[in-house]
């Protein structure tokens, strides 16, 4: 018996059975498996606020690499040292459960990314992350909504169960798909009458306010089931506490044979212009969030985690050279992180530019090498079975030229 | 039945450009001259300024701020010593070790303190105050549009108390002093409030930036922070991708210099107010979009700014701002160059923008296609019930379920200003959750159709009327009612 219906009671069906094919998902018996057996699942972490990806992943082999980031660089040794990784790089010490994953063999990292976007300007930035565009552009959807779409049905994804966490939905999950939301709460629910009865009313009167409505209560009902609906918020999108209570919350929702099988959520705080902090400090802190989210998910998902794959994206990264207080401003490239029990790990993939000032981007900026729409493509076509050209076209537009990174996932 | 009255314009005038209805006649009032009834507000000496009892100037509350910080050290100080005592005396006593291991019974009395709803601190006392009297003041107001512009202003220069703690006991004080006094005034003199605000300063980095061959520069090896001086473009006046590039960043950072903070010692003036510290100040003169200013002291930033407000890309972006808010998500072009031209032609009175808005014919005839964001909402719901102004705690807990803890939020951009954003699956289940707690709060001697006639009239439609009467107790009429489209779009 499917989820859903275990918990129905009388009032609640009769709202899922008038609201239509949206629901009907939910009453299959069983969802159809991917014939090669796999059930893959992808989470897409946003950090907002362009992450400093080398003080979360030291290029400590580079000679120029501590003269430029100064006091916040990541060392070898002493009292805070990096945490080894290949001899090259280092990870940020904070990041004690992503080193253990990347010791597994279940955690990767791809240095010197960037998308396709070159200004500085944050909000533009994290658009274009999320939209998938090849730069500055319009278009309401994310390329995770529309990868969502293209996914064949009834192959390796059941529809409608793409999870977005937060009040907001990340962009990245917007779109014409439908998506389930979930956010810690704490007040007393609305009755199913009423609930019912509202449905009717915007049914009747407003498709935009009963589509977000809809959704809205499928999810807190998947949520319920699992006793969820007693969580308290315990801290914000920037905060350690809320980022690993944001995964937990979906790895448990994720984590059913029914749930869903592609989730977005959004980390903040990542905007470090002033006393970073390389291996201690502010952003070490959020790092520990970060690192606390991974290993949320690993535990959350059960034996689920062994076909999952989570990526960690940022609009771009900070300045080679710390500025004149101690932090970083807004810079080009910088790293992803990919964990999960599908990814083939144990590396990081860099073709690695150099930290030489005519090496820099624009004298400034660690040089992007591999563009993250490479991954992301990558990541789509391995664990989803997307062609090259729908990713090029349609999830990615233009990206024709950006080739998939292939291998990222373990076969 | 007699004819019913025709109020739909008073319904759009408070439902597009204020806070709803209050339920005490002003529907049938706005919809007998809707621009009339805005205006009036508008010439309102003083409309936009707040002040009371419980409010205090920033130049007081910082000093505050950095007093109480001070003794909080000192009492960590204080216990930091203690344990090592306490650990020097466990060596050798094991009954001491374990009296140490037992700091149960003053969490204890703290947690049970936390609970009453007691603000723990005079930061967060201040936050509440200064939340409490916003609220109440929109709640009071006529038709709301005057606080509905601070409210977007406040957005529009954003800071949030995820900061710092001088931005959650100033995050009000900023508002007062820098946001209210100007939303009927000149835009410069606006952007000039606020990028000389010390919350503004701190929020976005600007009170450490220095120049690197300036005497402190010098002396103390540090150098720029650009974020303030890339914001003030990209957000605060010409907006992204209007034709400046790094080098103006940088440059533009260089002037601003300086503009920074008395620090708690007061060595300079009063703690905590702004002050150009020209020890701080890059020497030499900078080019700034194809513009040479030649080196000096504050007026070199202060021309800087004058100059990008006057620029067409800031009359531009202001005026599909506001447009954006109040119309439609993507407001008719030919209103943005309308707004725009008179932006440019009075120097910027907001005043004047503001009116050409009320008088455009698009604000009439556009249909309603905004959601309330969740403060909008919940306003709209205490001046609904028309009781008693509500406690600070139960809308600070509303708001954060929604999703948009006030003056928190999560980047310098504030929050997003289009329908997607609020009318997501979440916050529409939560505001469901929230609207259900309300009708159950309801105190009221009318019925929720006789409330609904009264804040909606004709406005409302057919099927929510008829909701609304056939819902099945009191509490779940008034949630209907909360939750009816009409209620919910702006």
């Amino acid at each position: 018996m499917t989820l859903l219906c275990e918990q129905l009671l009388p009032s609640r069906r009769a709202l899922l059975a008038s609201s239509g094919a949206l629901f009907s998902w939910a009453f299959l018996p069983k969802m159809a498996q991917a014939a090669d057996g796999r059930d893959p699942r992808l989470i897409v972490l946003i950090l907002r606020g362009a992450l400093d990806g080398m003080s979360a992943v030291g290029p400590v082999g580079d000679p120029d690499y501590e003269r430029l980031h100064g006091q916040i660089a990541l060392t070898r040794s002493g009292p805070h040292a990096g945490l080894p990784l290949d001899g090259f790089f280092v990870l940020n010490p904070a990041m004690k459960n992503f080193a253990r994953l990347y010791g597994k063999g279940q955690a990767a990292i791809v240095h010197a990314a960037a998308t396709g976007y070159r200004d500085r300007s944050h909000f533009d930035g994290q658009d274009v992350l999320q939209n998938g565009l090849p730069g500055v552009g319009h278009i309401d959807s994310g390329w995770l909504n529309r990868a969502f779409s293209a996914i064949p049905r009834g192959a390796r994804v059941n529809p409608f169960n793409a999870l977005g966490i937060g009040a907001q939905t990340p962009l990245v999950l917007q779109g014409p798909a439908p998506v389930l939301g979930w956010a810690p709460q704490g007040l007393p629910e609305a009755g199913d009458d009423l609930r019912n009865r509202v449905m009717e009313l915007y049914t009747h009167t407003d498709p935009v306010l009963a589509k977000a409505l809809r959704e809205g209560l499928a999810t807190q009902h998947l949520a319920n089931s699992d006793g969820m609906d007693a969580t308290r918020p315990q801290g914000g999108s920037d905060n350690p506490a809320g980022m690993r209570q944001a995964a937990r919350g979906a790895a448990k929702l994720m984590a059913h044979d029914d749930g869903p099988r592609i989730a977005a959520m959004a980390f903040d705080g990542w905007d470090t212009h002033v006393n970073e902090g390389g291996a201690t400090g502010r952003f070490a802190l959020l790092l520990g969030g970060l690192d606390g989210a991974f290993a949320e998910f690993e535990t959350g998902l059960g034996d689920k985690w062994k076909n999952t794959a989570i990526v960690a994206v940022t609009e771009f990264g900070r300045t080679a050279r710390i500025n004149g207080t101690v932090g970083t401003d807004h810079g080009t490239a910088t790293v992803v992180f990919l964990a999960g029990g599908a990814i083939k790990g144990g590396r990081v993939i860099a073709r690695w530019p150099g930290l030489k000032d005519a090496q820099l981007y624009q004298n400034r900026d660690l040089a992007p090498t591999t563009d993250v729409r490479a991954v992301l493509k990558g990541l789509l076509a391995d664990q989803f079975g997307l062609s090259a050209a729908v990713l090029g076209n349609r999830i990615f537009p233009e990206s024709a030229g950006v080739a998939p990174l292939r291998g990222l996932i373990a076969a | 039945m007699a004819l019913e009255k025709d109020v739909k314009p008073g319904y759009l005038a408070l439902s597009r450009f204020g806070y709803g209805s209050r339920g005490d006649g002003d529907l049938g009032i706005a919809a007998s001259d809707p621009r009339g009834f805005l205006i009036a507000e508008l010439n309102e000496p003083g409309i936009a300024l707040l002040s009371g009892p419980d409010l205090y100037p920033s130049s007081k509350l910082l000093p505050e701020l950095f007093a109480f910080q001070k003794q909080k050290q000192a009492e960590r100080k204080a216990k930091l010593v203690a344990k090592a005592d306490m650990k020097a005396a466990d060596m050798t006593s094991p009954a001491m070790a374990s009296a140490a291991m037992q700091p149960k019974p003053a969490m204890a009395g703290k947690m049970a303190a936390k609970r009453k709803g007691a603000p723990p601190n005079i930061i967060y006392q201040t936050l509440q105050s200064e939340a409490l009297a916003r609220i109440d003041k929109a709640i009071a107001a006529r038709s709301g549009l005057v606080e509905r512009l601070v409210a977007f202003w406040s957005n529009h220069f954003a800071v949030s108390i995820r900061k710092s703690q001088i931005v959650v006991m100033g995050a009000g004080a900023f508002e007062r002093e820098a946001i209210r006094p100007h939303v009927l005034g000149r835009f410069k003199d606006l952007v000039r409030a606020v990028e000389q605000h010390p919350v503004m300063l701190n929020f976005l980095d600007q009170a450490q930036s220095i120049g690197p061959d300036s005497p402190a520069g010098k002396r103390l090896k540090r150098g720029l922070n650009e974020n303030l001086a890339r914001e003030i473009m990209e957000l605060h006046t010409m907006g992204v991708r209007s034709g400046y590039s790094q080098a103006d960043v940088t440059s533009f950072a260089r002037i601003l210099t300086g503009w920074s903070i008395i620090g708690p010692q007061g060595k300079l003036g009063p703690p905590g107010t702004f002050i150009f510290n020209r020890f701080f100040h890059e020497p030499g003169a900078q080019k700034l979009m194809g513009k040479v200013y030649p080196a000096g002291g504050i007026e070199q930033g202060e021309a800087a700014l004058d100059d990008i407000c006057a620029r067409p890309a800031t009359a531009h972006f202001i005026a599909g701002k506001l447009a954006a808010h109040f119309i439609a998500d993507n407001p008719p072009p030919a209103l943005v160059a309308r707004l725009a031209a008179v932006f440019t032609k009075t120097d910027g009175d907001l005043k004047a923008v503001t009116l050409a808005l009320i008088n455009s014919d698009e604000a009439w005839s556009t249909p309603l296609s905004k959601i309330r964001t969740p403060y909008d909402f919940l306003i709209a719901a205490s001046r609904a019930q028309q009781s008693e102004p509500p406690a600070v705690g139960p809308y600070f807990y509303a708001l954060k379920l929604m999703g948009m803890r006030l003056w928190a939020p999560p980047g310098p951009n504030g929050w997003p200003d289009t329908v997607s954003a609020w009318a997501s699956p979440e916050g529409m289940k939560q505001r469901l959750d929230i609207a259900a707690r309300i009708g159950h709060q309801w105190r009221s001697v009318a019925n929720p159709s006789e409330v609904l006639a009264t804040i909606m009239g004709n406005a409302a439609s057919l099927e929510t009327r008829q909701m609304v009467a056939r819902a099945a107790s009191r509490p779940q009429g008034f949630a209907l009612l909360l939750m009816s489209p009409e209620f919910q779009r702006s």
